[in-house]
């Protein structure tokens, strides 16, 4: 007795919503940042109105480690949809991408992606497997441009000042630092955008790093993320509602003015713009300071990438999405979308002449010399998987900075194995 | 041999639950002793030895997770046994209003765990939650419950105490129910107070439905992961994970050999407590 | 009744009510509010009421979802309960009836059956190697292989209260043993059958973690994946996370609305005496 249980329903199912045989559904899974959300349902819809035959099944995922463990498992079981979004970089790579994705090297559209971004989403085989979904992104601060203002404060260039500058806009009563753990992946970032500075210091550390002869607690400088962001917790700057807030709690906060700072990648100006479009000018942008203020730059982050899984049943169609996403044409759609977010890495696709503040205290690091450094997951194929929780428990005064950055390199040990690295 | 008239009890009535039982029960049980000791990606195996437990003791949070599930599983069933068993007597006491009562306190059991747990994350919101903002007209300053490291693990254990303890009372009304009356009627002729009459005729009358609701509870609550799934996710950090959720997450990351591993850890803690246990409960019963 | 039982009534109502009644009452307030007041978590009186409009929101989203977990959840919810009553009673008929040597080993499956818990990833490469990965028909075996302990444990002890003549009579009028069974024996057992239909259905429509594991994929959802999948789809639409939460409560509901004056009573036949 095999139970047939879609065919039936579905058979009673199809005749309800009326569908036609002949047009094909792309199932779409995205994570759910809004801004996310908002891109890809502008572009199945602008997909849709050129080719009235295929429709789209658009699924949200949670972001962090919770979403990378059901990427991993869907496509281990067969059971991903035909496009999907996620990391480039090192996160990629853990993917297997090799046996597990689609090679998109002979997609005519690879032509328009600029060529800094390929190797992000090249299998060790040397093909390519993705196409860039949005724009790049710095990592570093958003903060509040009407808190400034009304405390006259300025941007910092080191961390001191930064730090002074919480203790002013904890006085004058509002939130210095919006924090957001309820969303655990958002509690990485003081880590995570401060590698401008590590490699500030130390310029061999992605390699070092990646040969298992750099470590984030023995080096020096590497453990400073997780001392920030313990400093941020002891001294008290965090909301009250710390533990539980959401990412969307995050910009709510940076957007209305309850809070003056929020570390954060770029890529929450759509949701921003989306959600508080009277508040888009009050949010503005700096990099993560460090420890001194001749040496300031910007951590940055590729955007994230479409793939086709080597399962999928669509293939043809999902292809020609993608190339539609890769065009000219699907870089000023996602424009019109979100508004202009950051660099797209599309030749041909220009930035309108008025962008946000975030956005335009941002494109300044780009401009310059030396100002920018990738985020450490595009120069190494490791980021361990636990990184969030053990960001967590120092930023909730669980775990002390230096045995954090201890624990994570244990943790990033199992990945290397994992990953068949030599030397680990 | 005699013609052997045919058993009105044919041995084929266990044959299908046999091949349900042992294809999808008894062989993974049994072959996970050994998948635990390969490196495996569901295709192939590699045996690695030991590694895996080596590896699964080295995790520092795993201690924790070890720790933690004792922890979980002790509070829950002790908190079920004692609840379960003076609501029971409340419900059966002839109160006003009593089998209206009975199905209110049955009622959580019937809600789905994902369901309760998104309920109470949005009633123990630190600022927003109705559970605080009722503590603050009290004057209290309500804790952030699910997210405060210390707290985290015996929230989730109150929830699961709230969902769970409508059986154990059912359990227990059963219980009480098989006690006959004049146990009680010779009580009072002695001069039994009430408390008396509680500690010295329902207490150990009621012994087997008492086994009953501590074996369930404390292997449900040595083997819980529903609830903590979705709640907490065993954070913040790793406050509140417990051997299930680690086994888990090493299943989603795709460490497969590594889970089996935690499984069989878990297994061997359950054999280690329940079994004596259980065979102490039995002893007891002989020599009463 | 005296004055003391209906005040201690009267208490108990007060208690049981904040504590058991007033969290259902909350989902009910936020399952029919508007997106932004749910946003706000107060318990507090609906301002406006939006119940068609968040119900049939809840119900389109990702293409109808929830009717195909609908769908998905009956099915294996009443294949699974079927079987178990069946298979449970069969083998606690024979254990009861024809004691052997064989009884000792079927106690330890029982006991091992209550307590191990299960090998998940080995659980899967058994059902990959059936074909059974991934289908409903494998969900519905795995209820039936972890529930089986419980259920031969309540109908073993019941069915020694119904007495061997029966069974003889009915041999003597000619009947097979399978006919004995189904005529004479099951029908006799409704008080423990009704406790294993609640128990096990509320079970295994409200299972989460053997969906979780074994059913992966958008076409074989179930109820209870669905909320928890619509917790990162809903994430800033509270009012329909709880609509969703709503809906799903109403099956277990019913069944135990409809069965509710009979758990007891097979509870204390069955399993406790055992």
């Amino acid at each position: 007795m095999k139970l047939t249980h879609s065919a039936a329903f579905l058979a009673a199912f199809s005749m309800v919503s009326g569908m036609a045989a002949a047009e094909t559904t792309l199932s779409v899974l995205i994570d759910n940042n809004p801004e996310t959300v908002t891109l890809m349902e502008t572009l199945a819809a602008a997909y849709t109105a050129a080719h009235p035959d295929v429709t789209f099944d658009i699924e949200q995922r949670n972001g962090g480690s919770e979403g990378d463990n059901l990427v991993k498992t869907r496509l281990a079981t067969g059971e991903m949809a035909d496009v999907f979004n996620y990391n480039s970089g090192s996160l990629f790579q853990a993917l297997n991408p090799a046996t597990t994705l689609t090679d998109l090297s002979d997609l005519a559209a690879q032509a328009n992606v600029v060529d800094s971004f390929k190797p992000t989403v090249t299998a060790p085989d040397g093909t390519v497997r993705g196409i860039p979904f949005g724009s790049a992104m710095g990592g570093g601060i958003y903060y509040s441009r009407k808190i400034y203002a009304e405390l006259g404060l300025s941007v910092p260039k080191t961390f001191d000042e930064f730090m002074a500058n919480n203790a002013k806009v904890k006085e004058a009563g509002k939130v210095p630092v919006a924090t957001t753990f309820g969303d655990t992946w958002t509690s990485q970032l003081f880590v995570l955008a401060d590698f401008y500075n590590v490699q500030a210091e130390n310029p061999n550390f992605a390699a070092d790093y990646t040969a298992n002869k750099a470590k984030y607690a023995t080096t020096p400088g590497a453990d400073r993320g997780f001392k920030y962001l313990e400093d941020v917790f002891k001294a008290g700057y965090m909301n009250a509602d710390f533990g539980v807030a959401k990412f969307d709690d995050g910009l709510r906060m940076i957007a209305t003015g309850e809070a003056a700072h929020y570390p954060m990648l770029t890529f929450g100006i759509g949701t921003i713009k989306q959600n508080f479009p009277e508040n888009l000018n009050d949010v503005g942008f700096f990099a993560q300071p460090g420890p001194t203020a001749d040496k300031n730059g910007l951590t940055v982050w590729m955007p994230s990438a479409l793939y086709i899984p080597a399962a999928s049943e669509n293939a043809d169609v999902a292809k020609d999405f993608l190339s539609f996403v890769a065009s000219v044409e699907g870089c000023n759609t996602m424009i019109g979308a979100t508004g202009a977010t950051g660099p797209y890495l599309i030749k041909g696709c220009e930035l309108p002449a008025d962008v946000p503040p975030a956005v335009a205290d941002m494109l300044p690091y780009f401009q310059g010399e030396g100002m920018t450094a990738p985020a450490l997951e595009f120069l190494s194929p490791i980021k361990g998987p636990a990184l969030e929780q053990i960001t967590v428990e120092v930023g909730s005064g669980i775990r002390p900075a230096a045995e954090a950055a201890a624990l994570y390199d244990q943790d990033v040990e199992k990945q290397a194995k994992q990953l068949g690295l030599p030397n680990w | 041999m005699a013609q052997k008239r045919a058993s009105p009890y044919p041995y084929w009535f266990v044959l299908p639950s046999a091949v349900v039982f042992i294809t999808l029960f008894l062989v993974p049980t049994l072959v996970s002793f050994w998948f635990s000791l390969t490196r495996w990606d569901l295709f192939t195996a590699e045996y690695i030895g030991l590694d895996n437990y080596r590896q699964f003791f080295k995790e520092p949070f795993l201690v924790q997770g070890l720790i933690n599930t004792l922890i979980y599983a002790v509070t829950t069933s002790g908190a079920k046994t004692v609840l379960g068993l003076l609501l029971a007597v409340l419900l059966t006491s002839g109160i006003w209003m009593q089998s209206f009562l009975r199905s209110v306190v049955f009622f959580p059991v019937l809600v789905s765990t994902i369901g309760v747990g998104i309920t109470f994350t949005v009633l123990m919101h630190p600022t927003k939650g109705s559970i605080n903002i009722a503590l603050s007209y009290l004057g209290i300053d309500g804790p952030t419950w699910l997210a405060d490291p210390a707290l985290a693990l015996y929230s989730v254990a109150f929830i699961d105490v709230w969902k769970g303890v409508g059986l154990a009372t059912l359990i227990y009304i059963a219980g009480l129910a098989a006690i006959s009356p004049d146990y009680y009627e010779a009580a009072r002729i002695d001069g039994a107070t009430r408390l008396q009459q509680f500690w010295r005729v329902t207490v150990p009358l009621v012994r087997p439905a008492t086994v009953t609701v501590i074996t369930l509870s404390l292997i449900g609550g040595l083997r819980s992961f529903d609830v903590i799934w979705a709640t907490t996710r065993g954070g913040p950090g790793f406050a509140s994970d417990v051997l299930a959720s680690v086994i888990y997450k090493q299943y989603q990351a795709g460490f497969y050999g590594l889970s089996t591993a935690g499984n069989v850890i878990l297994f061997l803690l359950i054999a280690v407590i329940v079994i004596p246990m259980t065979a102490w409960f039995q002893k007891r019963e002989l020599d009463l | 009744m005296t004055r003391r039982q209906r005040l201690i009534g009267l208490v108990s109502l007060i208690v049981a009510t904040v504590v058991f009644i007033v969290p259902f009452v909350f989902i009910l307030f936020m399952a029919v509010k508007s997106k932004s007041e749910a946003a706000l978590f107060t318990f507090t009186w609906p301002t406006e009421w939006f119940f068609v409009e968040n119900l049939i929101e809840v119900v389109k989203a990702r293409n109808y979802m929830l009717l195909l977990a609908y769908f998905n959840s009956t099915v294996i919810t009443v294949g699974a309960v079927a079987l178990l009553i069946v298979f449970g009673a069969m083998v606690g008929y024979i254990l009861q009836r024809r004691p052997s040597g064989w009884n000792k080993v079927i106690y330890a499956c029982v006991l091992m059956g209550l307590m191990v818990p299960p090998a998940v990833v080995p659980t899967i490469w058994v059902l990959q190697g059936l074909n059974l990965f991934k289908t409903l028909t494998g969900m519905v075996l795995i209820h039936v292989a972890y529930g089986l302990a419980f259920s031969v444990l309540l109908y073993r002890s019941f069915i020694g209260t119904i007495p061997r003549e029966l069974d003889e009579a009915a041999r003597i009028d000619g009947a097979k043993p399978l006919q004995i069974f189904f005529k004479v024996i099951l029908p006799l057992l409704k008080p423990v059958t009704v406790t294993l239909i609640v128990v096990q259905s509320i079970a295994i429509f409200n299972d989460f973690t053997n969906a979780l594991y074994y059913l992966p994929g958008k076409e074989n959802v179930t109820v209870q994946l669905t909320l928890f999948n619509f917790q990162s789809q809903f994430r800033s639409q509270f009012n329909l996370l709880f609509m969703n939460i709503l809906l799903v409560t109403i099956p277990p509901l019913l069944v135990f609305i409809f069965f509710n004056r009979q758990i007891v009573a097979g509870m204390t036949s069955g399993a406790v005496k055992g």
